[in-house]
């Protein structure tokens, strides 16, 4: 059961193959077997049990959507009601949220069976993981390595066997690279196309949730109740969802791809710049014309990425001050002693680092030099994209300039962890929609090829990731130990 | 004060804007409900939640900065300022800093006669924080968050008020003005309308500002006047003794009428100011301010043009008559129901009804008499049922309870008597009971004759018809 996809375990479920218990059962167990994995902060097995048996009522009574029944888990950075919301932080290590996050309450009333919550990086801050106060995630397919971050538990459970689908956020690419990484299909979608009504922030004007599934037709189907505007969030978008998986099988004859020289520059490693050059000969045989665009601003991104996030973690951060909820130091003498010891014992390394480097670029006199030149180069980002998508359909390059490197690998560097996003981040400055899906593998490891659309067109994007994966079989590759 | 020195005061007044939610949450605004009964989990800042922007505080916005004959921004921006404090929950307050909702826009005061155009720099949209409790806590701080996320306006002048009275009179100026648009309660011990004062004096030939200082949180138009008053000695006293003013932040003690520092202008917080990603900004179209502008009741100055032109009132009677809207509506309906009478209306509201609001400490929508029942009165002053003065003890019958005037007049045996016979009979027996003074009076000392009407008044118990008595009294003494 546990290497089907969603769409197949939807089908089994109406068959009456198994039932939603039966396959949350299944799910638990296999949770249980691989606690070195890590990729659980909290396992909620009697509520799920309890989502699960209603499932069965509704699938009995006929009233079912296409995901009731289906066993899936959050990243910890989505409030759920009742449980503890971490957000992989010691800050939040005694959070137990009243209240749920929008995409939940969406999941909730579409009958998915929630097993629990997914490590992640600290507050969502880190590409590999690490950061989590709940220890690193390995990855199913080198144990020994990381699996990506920040979204790094919900790609290792589904990579593993773990859920059948997991959601995950992406502020700099924390959806696309641990999918690349874990070798799952997970998609970012555009800004403001899915609610951050009880995401726990961490760049406000970059994150976005989304799927993270075994198959481009499974994101489709998740997406489909997680997008939506949401009266809640301001920046959700009044906008009507299509039906994503009416356009799934489309044919790709035409098709313009884009491949933006920038990103097969200086930095990719050979074998991943051939397994990309073999995705894109196969959109080719599909129909595809491929050509080259330029970008020249994508090599600001990272700078101007790491200018705007930390200022807006900075603010975002301040309400972890041991005053309401959260942790809270023991004994303070005074107020000032009360939130340094609480946010000092708190937050982890890398927190503290962005929220500092945040700080700096926001004070005054500093202002103009980093946080507004940041936003102009942002600007500049947003319409090199513009101008290359009216060129092209869709662009395609790597997800990361490397297959997932070892545990502690790059702990030591930040800057070395933070280009490991160098290709994904320029697409949350512009706030695209883009994809990561299973192209092959270096060394035993996926390799993700990401897929950029334009604004809202993920109907496309699911499209042209949904009929690759009709004619490849690298997304139903299982880990070894896993299958 | 000496008069060598020129004093420069500009205002931060915070007005309360009075939607039914707060700004930024569904969560009610009423005041004085238990602590954190009215916090949601927008207002307590959880992790996850996000603002959405209330939009009648909006249109309050639009509707002030129509009302001072401002700039409404077209696009306005809301920032994060950022501090900790415990009573700010998410550690940064959601306010306006670059782009504020309305700019330059003005207010004409008027002090001693002397009318004066005082410049409003901009008004912004921000939360109010929520509040510390340091009482009944044994050492410990109690922080309620129920006015947390409750909107305001932040109207900040020009420093264009030369004088404590000028500062006082803009505030009392603005108070009317929200007042009248209804966007703020006014209620100034609840908080509803507060102020900041920047205050600093130059030598009379200088150009530029001094140094100022900013007194904090001043909730009382006597307190402003106070404060300013401390304050501007204290610079004076500073300088004249060799000194320097130091740009800080006082805090004003009425109990010891004096201001202090709060904090000098290096411990000030850097607060870090910039747009609040989790916003957008709030555009304001032609066709918006137009639906607004439709909804501007007749403002203050223009509402006492009126009533000086239409009611012939002196500047005063209209000035104290248009103070609130209310009052002059209860003004308008008292001419209107009492069938045009202008004049009487006009002392009796800012007399009897006012001196009795004041003395009962109540507002005019508190008012036991109201327009209606008070023309009741008046049409029987005016038919000469009875006199001006039994219509006192009417009115106050009326004040205690809710009989109409003619029900008091009845029952109490009030009505006047204009019975010429009658009256005729009294005066004939006091002639004849004083001899004394009918002489006195025939050999020409007229302030006799008001003994006379005195006696006849006294008789008849004040309810003899007093031209008539006038005239019965002359008739019988005739020189």
């Amino acid at each position: 059961m546990n290497n089907k996809t969603i769409a197949e375990l939807a089908k089994s479920l109406r068959a009456g193959e198994f039932s939603s218990v039966e396959l949350t059962q299944t799910y638990l167990k296999r949770i249980r077997q691989f606690p070195a994995l890590n990729a659980y902060i909290t396992v909620t097995a009697e509520q799920a049990l309890a989502q699960a048996e209603a499932a069965d009522k509704r699938l009995a009574a006929g009233s079912a959507d296409l995901l009731t029944g289906i066993p899936i888990a959050q990243k910890d950075i989505f409030c759920t009601d009742g449980v503890k919301t971490s957000c992989g932080s010691k800050m939040l290590d005694n959070f137990i949220s009243p209240y749920n996050a929008t995409v939940v309450e969406k999941l909730n009333a579409a009958g998915t069976v929630m097993l629990g919550k997914l490590n992640m990086d600290e507050f969502a801050m880190g590409s590999s993981n690490e950061t989590s106060f709940y220890g690193p995630v390995q990855n199913p397919w080198n144990v020994s390595c990381v699996p990506g971050g920040s979204s790094g538990g919900s790609a290792a459970a589904v990579a593993a066997g773990l859920a059948a689908g997991a959601t995950g956020t992406d502020t700099g690419g924390s959806i696309r690279q641990p999918a690349a990484f874990c070798g799952i299909t997970g998609l970012k979608p555009t800004y403001g196309r899915v609610s951050r009504y009880g995401m726990i922030a961490y760049a406000s004007s970059l994150d976005q949730g989304g799927p993270m599934t075994r198959s481009a037709e499974d994101a489709a189907i998740m997406l489909q109740v997680m997008a939506g505007f949401d009266e809640k969030d301001s920046t959700s978008v009044d906008r009507p969802v299509p039906d994503y998986s009416a356009g799934l099988n489309q044919p790709l004859n035409g098709l313009k791809i884009g491949l933006p020289k920038e990103f097969f520059g200086e930095g990719l490693d050979g074998e991943i710049a051939a397994v990309i050059e073999t995705a894109v000969n196969e959109y080719r045989k599909l129909g595809a014309e491929v050509k080259e665009v330029s970008m020249q601003n994508l090599k600001h991104a990272i700078p101007a990425y790491y200018v705007i996030a930390p200022a807006e973690c900075s603010a975002n951060l301040s309400r972890f001050d041991g005053v309401r909820f959260g942790y809270r130091c023991d004994n303070p003498a005074d107020l000032t002693d009360l939130y340094t010891r609480s946010r000092g014992e708190a937050f982890g390394k890398e927190v503290k680092r962005r929220i500092l480097i945040g700080t700096y670029a926001l004070s005054a006199g500093y202002y103009d030099a980093y946080y507004l030149k940041a936003q102009k180069v942002r600007r500049l980002i947003s319409d090199d994209f513009k101008s290359a998508l009216d060129e092209v359909d869709v662009l395609m390059g790597p997800v990361s300039p490397t297959v997932a490197f070892g545990l502690g690998e790059k702990t030591g560097d930040p800057i070395q962890m933070y280009l490991s996003d160098i290709y994904t981040i320029a697409v949350n400055l512009a706030g695209l929609p883009a994809m990561s899906i299973p192209a092959g593998f270096v060394d035993g490891k996926p390799v993700g090829l990401q897929i950029i659309g334009n604004y809202f067109a993920e109907d496309r994007l699911l499209n042209v990731a949904h009929r690759y994966q009709m004619n490849t079989d690298w997304h139903k590759q299982m880990p070894k130990g896993f299958e | 004060m000496n008069s060598q020195w020129e004093v420069v005061i500009g205002l931060e007044v915070h007005a309360q804007l009075a939607t039914q939610s707060k700004i930024f949450s569904g969560a009610s605004t009423a005041y004085g409900a238990e602590p954190n009964t009215q916090a949601c989990a927008v207002d307590l800042g959880l992790p996850g939640v996000l603002p959405v922007l209330n939009q009648e505080a909006v249109r309050m916005a639009v509707k002030f900065g129509l009302a001072i004959e401002a700039e409404i921004a077209p696009y306005s921006v809301f920032a994060r300022k950022n501090y900790f404090y415990p009573d700010l929950p998410k550690g940064y307050q959601i306010s306006q800093f670059e782009l504020p909702i309305v700019g330059n826009g003005h207010l004409d005061i008027e002090v001693d006669g002397i009318k004066k155009r005082i410049g409003v720099t901009r008004a912004h949209l921000e939360e109010d924080a929520g509040k510390s409790l340091h009482e009944d806590f044994h050492g410990l701080t109690g922080i309620d968050l129920n006015r947390a996320g409750t909107p305001l306006l932040e109207i900040v002048s020009e420093p264009d008020m030369r004088s404590a009275k000028e500062a006082v009179a803009y505030m009392r100026k603005l108070h009317e003005l929200v007042r009248y648009l209804e966007i703020c309660d006014g209620n100034m011990q609840e908080g509803s309308f507060r102020c900041d004062a920047n205050v600093s004096v130059r030598p009379k030939d200088q150009a530029e500002f001094g140094t100022r200082a900013e007194i904090k949180n001043i909730n009382s138009f006597r307190f402003v006047e106070k404060a300013i008053n401390y304050e501007i000695e204290r610079q004076i006293d500073l300088i004249e003794s060799g000194g320097k003013v130091v740009q800080e932040t006082r805090l004003y003690d009425a109990n010891k009428d004096e201001t202090r520092s709060m904090r000098g202008k290096e411990e000030a917080n850097d607060y870090r100011y910039f747009p609040d990603p989790d916003l957008l900004p709030v555009e304001i179209t032609e066709a918006f301010k137009d639906e607004v502008r439709t909804t501007l009741p007749e403002l203050p100055d223009a509402k006492k043009k009126r009533f000086i032109e239409q009611y012939g009132q002196d500047n005063e009677s209209a000035a104290t008559l248009t103070s609130s809207r209310q009052l002059a509506d209860y003004y308008e309906a008292l001419v209107k129901v009492s069938g045009g009478e202008a004049k009487i209306c006009t002392n009796w509201v800012t007399g009897d009804v006012l001196g009795a609001l004041n003395k009962a400490g109540l507002e005019i929508s508190q008012c036991p008499v109201d327009a209606e029942r008070l023309s009741g009165l008046l049409r029987r002053i005016a038919d000469d049922t009875i006199s001006g003065k039994i219509a006192k003890q009417v009115f106050d019958a009326m004040w205690q309870g809710q009989e109409t005037a003619d029900q008091i007049i009845e029952s109490q045996g009030l009505k006047q008597i204009t019975d010429t016979g009658a009256i005729e009979a009294i005066i004939d027996k006091i002639i004849a009971d004083n001899p004394g003074q009918v002489e006195q009076y025939l050999s020409g000392k007229d302030k006799v004759f008001g003994f006379f009407v005195g006696q006849v008044m006294k008789e008849m118990q004040g309810k003899a018809n007093p031209t008539e008595v006038n005239k019965i009294l002359k008739l019988k003494l005739k020189r």
